[in-house]
């Protein structure tokens, strides 16, 4: 193929689906169309005509306009100055869209997504010297990216060969040549920087590993009752106002991984407001610094034009990619991916394809296990280890999991925290569902609890979640005959299942304390809670009156350890447990004693 | 070009309108049309090839023939003229006058297809709105900027709330004034006038803009209508620095208008006929509501919709739903009781609350009191289902608490008068009332410097 760009001209146009006549054109190639050098991307082929989706909107574009190919699909540019951006879909950056642009994204600009003036100080491999064979994904060097991140600059995925030189320490920009490589035919490769890598094609590794350690997201109902495994795939899905935003906001603040991605696909421009506003005050509680240092936005926001919300998912998950090849843990956060199966079904629709389920393409299911399947912990190219992790929202229409989308992505992940608009409506938050949720690797995730933090972790956690199956089987007598039907010890259980709810998996995003539990404190509460159950179970057996124990006071407190003491002050909630204890104690032997009397 | 006129329609039907070799016309330009009478039709190009432009024709296609057919293709997006004079005006979906007073005239026209607003250019909506109606302060806030829609259902009051809301809107300690888009898209001439009416009383009229297409109106115009009402809210609200208040009802309609639209261009649906971009849609109409960076002014929007069939899973509330940021939920069952407005707290939400409440906006206590009034009602509407099933009496003491707590929150918390203004101090000390008839250690989402403040039988 020749170097000379294609030219062409446009042949049609219905909304973002512009039919173009451009020989030559490859299936998957980046176009240019119109005087306004619109971008986007050629979805098939024809004779001589193809079909091209364009990412921006199309008014006032004509037949007869030119159109010019590219040479490349679309592509992400991975290098220093990505964390702490925000991008659109297709990688523009906004905040510099802002200051050239003002308020409105133009069409046809398209500034490079990484600053190409900015120094960074290059720090070589020790070990790494001239005339060296040297393989794709080795380290030639390092870059302070953040504060936080400390950039692993890798020899691209597809070049390989013989290290001619490599750049000493010193400050370069981007488009300097940091290092040269000779490949096996010869050709001599001036690395910089950063590189490119089209979106749609995962980036390779050694080999697939089995996650071992679970992601800690200081959420209680999530770590305790539900564990993803960082390398894991999850999926969130749950009707409007049952909180998954906040749950992926939660997770995004707290979540021990290296590098966040957060994208915004299909959904409110005030969301990503919110983190852009509140993340750089927030401290990532592992490192103490601004959680934006890790943190990176991929924003295509409802009302932006719909195929660049179809691309967004995998710019974001081919930057994950890269920092995963960096040996870091990152965490792909996609809100919502119903919105991006919407944009496959609005272009599947514009090119006439048959419709099969609510008039999604047959191509859904496919798609959508490819994506997930990007997700994994993986032995990478340099023998180092690294992990994304992905956490989809999905928006059900109506709320009802059996609609495509869910259904197909509940077969594909591992964990399933399902929202529920009961819980959101009586304001139980996170309204995280103990019936529906699922996990997969809560053997896995019990090794891990049992080794660090108690080895009775496995067993707590079977009993709270039968004890709220209990509760649900009982309240469904209530509901019935009503609570006086109900034995004492039956009677407990309910005060047992409603002590969990409230003192467990209740918990606040916006409390400063409750906002983030570290997994001492989340097994410190379950234990001290259903310790309580089982004294009071205990008493009940002995012949007290629920009613006494239900109104101890001890129980009120009980509800608000979880503000009342942060992840540090752990003796403080062993000194409460202890008073907790002796209340008990303190009934048990008035009642021992009057049934000595009695005998 | 646009002084040449084309005779080539080769097909018309339904609100479209097909003309064949007409070489190079933008897509989305605004075309006329001249029928036989001589009488001039609006149009916009809505697929464009050299061989064939599909056009999209406001006034419908009945009594076109082909043959006589004039079309001129006016090289422009459909675009409205923006002035302060529109201030006070009523237009059609069109852009042009329906009160019998001339056009606007100025040089700045600008295409109601704005570009989408950057995010990075946005600034989080944080101040509180008082509305004077309890459900909404206390338990479901409005902030400036938001787009909180209410849900609605036929033959409920949502009409009188909107204009209560547009009547009685204002933030605490700022008295510049809002001024108002009214959108309506194929309401009744009742309704319309029961808006112009509600307006002319409380004396906003010369403060509002008025876009309104009746239920007899062609339903292609209510497409074009919000986006002509949002790009004036646009220019009120980022050229004249006003805050902007943009009512629209009855968003079903619009809906509907676009499903006509859709099935007549043989687009794929997706769920009950409509089309799969449904969400997009709707979403470029609502998200240009918000805050700029460095910009003074701010649209706030509430559109009406009614749930068709009562059901909040029906696509039109339930995209809605995705988009905005909340929903005021009305209740039949509420109406019926004569609870006026019959506000659905349990589904109903404000997702930007949480940032605008609290101790530097309203009141410290805010935020738990809204929590806790939540969920006392949730643990009180269970109480009354039970109590439908086993009798009343057969309840606890502390149950039967819970059935008496949920009719005074509805009598006196829920309900309250058309013109009763009720400030945020006030509508909390109601909500202490209320919460007062618990003792304070059942009330968990306060904390206990709450408690000992404002529980009545603490203080």
């Amino acid at each position: 193929m020749t170097q000379e760009q294609k030219k062409g001209t446009i042949q049609e146009i219905n909304g973002p689906i512009v039919t173009i006549r451009l020989p030559g054109v490859q299936n998957g190639e980046q176009v240019r169309i119109g005087s306004l050098g619109l971008y986007g991307e050629v979805i098939s082929l024809e004779g001589d005509e193809a079909l091209a989706q364009i990412y921006e909107s199309t008014e006032m574009v004509r037949p007869g306009e030119p159109v010019e190919g590219l040479g490349h699909p679309l592509s992400v540019e991975l290098g220093p100055g990505l964390i702490g951006g925000i991008f659109d879909g297709v990688q523009r950056p906004l905040e510099e869209m802002f200051l050239k642009a003002g308020d409105q994204i133009p069409r046809g600009l398209s500034p490079l997504p990484l600053d190409r003036e900015k120094l960074w100080h290059f720090q070589p491999s020790e070990n790494l010297e001239p005339n060296m064979p040297i393989i794709n994904g080795a380290r030639l060097g390092v870059v302070q990216e953040t504060e936080t991140v400390e950039h692993r600059v890798i020899v691209p995925p597809d070049i390989e060969g013989e290290l001619i030189e490599l750049a000493p320490e010193g400050d370069y920009n981007l488009e300097e040549t940091i290092a040269q490589v000779r490949d096996r035919q010869g050709r001599v490769h001036h690395l910089k920087l950063f590189h490119r890598w089209p979106v749609r094609k995962p980036r390779p590794y050694q080999s697939r590993d089995n996650g071992i350690e679970p992601l800690i997201t200081g959420q209680r109902i999530l770590d305790t009752f539900f564990p993803l495994l960082k390398g894991s795939k999850c999926a969130v899905p749950g009707p409007f106002g049952a909180g998954k935003t906040v749950v992926q906001h939660q997770v995004a603040r707290w979540a021990n991984a290296d590098i966040v991605i957060y994208v915004g696909c299909g959904e409110r421009g005030n969301e990503l407001v919110d983190v852009l506003d509140s993340f750089p005050k927030l401290k990532d509680p592992y490192t103490g610094r601004p959680l934006m240092d890790r943190t990176l936005l991929i924003a295509n926001t409802s009302n932006m034009p719909v195929v660049a919300r179809e691309a967004s998912i995998y710019v974001g998950i081919t930057i994950a990619e890269y920092y995963r090849d960096q040996g870091y843990d990152v965490v792909m956060l996609a809100d919502s991916t119903s919105r991006w199966a919407e944009a496959l079904r609005e272009v599947s629709g514009r090119l006439g394809q048959m419709p099969v389920e609510e008039g999604y393409p047959a191509y859904l299911a496919s798609r959508l296990a490819a994506f997930y399947e990007r997700a994994g912990r993986v032995e990478t190219m340099d023998c180092g280890k690294g992990s994304v992790t992905l956490i989809g929202a999905v928006s059900p229409p109506g709320g009802d999991f059996s609609e495509p989308v869910t259904s197909h992505t509940k077969e594909i992940i591992q964990t399933f925290w399902a929202l529920s608009k009961e819980l959101a409506d009586a304001r139980h938050y996170p309204a995280i569902d103990w019936v529906d949720s699922f996990s997969a690797d809560v053997g896995t995730a019990a090794e891990w609890w049992h080794e660090n933090i108690d080895r009775g972790w496995e067993k707590r956690r079977a009993q709270a979640l039968a004890m709220l199956a209990r509760d649900a089987e009982l309240s469904r007598i209530v509901n019935l005959v009503g609570p006086e039907a109900l034995s004492s010890a039956q009677r407990w259980v309910l005060e047992g299942a409603a002590l969990v709810k409230d003192g467990v998996l209740q918990q606040s995003a916006l409390d400063p304390v409750d906002t983030f539990s570290s997994p001492e404190k989340q097994f410190m509460l379950l234990d001290l809670v259903l310790t309580v159950y089982d004294e009071g179970a205990a008493l009940i057996e002995l012949g007290v009156p629920v009613q006494e124990l239900s109104e101890m006071p001890v129980l009120a407190r009980l509800r608000r350890c979880k503000e009342l003491y942060d992840s540090s002050q752990t003796d403080q909630l062993k000194a409460f447990r202890d008073e907790a204890l002796s209340d008990f104690k303190a009934i048990h032997s008035e009642y021992a004693q009057r049934g000595e009397q009695t005998a | 070009m646009s002084a040449k006129e084309y005779r080539t329609a080769s097909s018309a039907r339904g609100g479209l309108l097909t003309v064949a070799d007409v070489p190079n016309i933008a897509f989305g330009d605004r075309v006329h049309i001249r029928d036989q009478q001589g009488n001039t039709r609006n149009g916009q190009v809505i697929r464009s090839a050299n061989d064939e432009v599909l056009i999209q024709v406001f006034e419908g296609t009945a009594e076109l023939d082909l043959e006589s057919t004039w079309v001129r293709f006016l090289d422009e997006p459909v675009e409205i003229a923006l002035s302060p004079e529109i201030l006070g005006r009523i237009f059609n979906g069109l852009g042009e006058p329906r009160d019998f007073r001339p056009p606007i005239v100025s040089n700045l026209r600008r295409s109601i297809s704005a570009a989408a607003f950057n995010p990075a250019a946005r600034t989080y909506p944080r101040e509180f709105i008082q509305t004077g109606v309890s459900t909404i302060d206390g338990l479901n806030s409005l902030v400036r900027g938001q787009k909180l829609p209410i849900f609605s259902a036929s033959g409920l009051p949502h009409n009188r709330l909107a204009a209560q809301i547009v009547r009685q809107a204002k933030l605490p300690d700022d008295d510049s004034r809002f001024s108002v888009v009214f959108a309506a898209m194929g309401v009744s001439y009742a309704d319309a006038r029961f808006f112009e009416e509600e307006f002319a009383s409380s004396g906003v009229l010369g403060n509002v803009v008025m876009f309104v297409n009746m239920a007899d109106d062609p339903p292609v115009e209510r497409l074009t209508l919000p986006r002509m009402a949002l790009t004036a809210a646009e220019y009120l609200a980022f050229d004249l620095d006003r805050h902007v208040l943009v009512v629209m009802t009855d968003m079903t309609h619009y809906a509907e208008a676009l499903r006509e639209v859709a099935t007549a261009k043989g687009d794929v649906p997706a769920r009950k006929g409509y089309p799969g971009y449904l969400y997009s849609d709707l979403a470029e109409i609502y998200e240009r509501s918000g805050r700029i960076k460095d910009r003074h002014g701010s649209i706030t929007l509430v559109p009406v919709l009614s749930m068709p069939s009562d059901d909040i899973t029906h696509p039109i509330p339930d995209l809605t739903g995705y988009i905005t940021e909340g929903q005021i939920v009305l209740s039949r069952e509420l109406h019926n009781q004569g609870i006026y407005p019959p506000v659905h707290i349990s589904p109903s939400l404000s997702r930007l609350m949480k940032d605008g409440i609290g101790k530097d906006f309203t009141r410290e206590d805010h935020p738990h009191v809204s929590n806790q009034l939540y969920a006392l009602y949730a643990r009180a509407l269970e109480t009354r289902n039970l109590a439908s099933i086993i009798g009343a009496d057969e309840l606890s003491a502390r149950d039967r608490r819970y059935l008496e707590f949920a009719d005074a929150f509805e009598q006196r918390f829920v309900q309250q008068g058309e013109d009763e203004d009720r400030s945020i101090e006030e509508t909390l000390n109601l909500a202490w009332d209320l919460l007062s008839s618990f003792p304070p250690q059942a009330l968990t989402r306060v904390n206990e410097t709450e408690i000992a403040k404002y529980h009545r039988q603490s203080a």
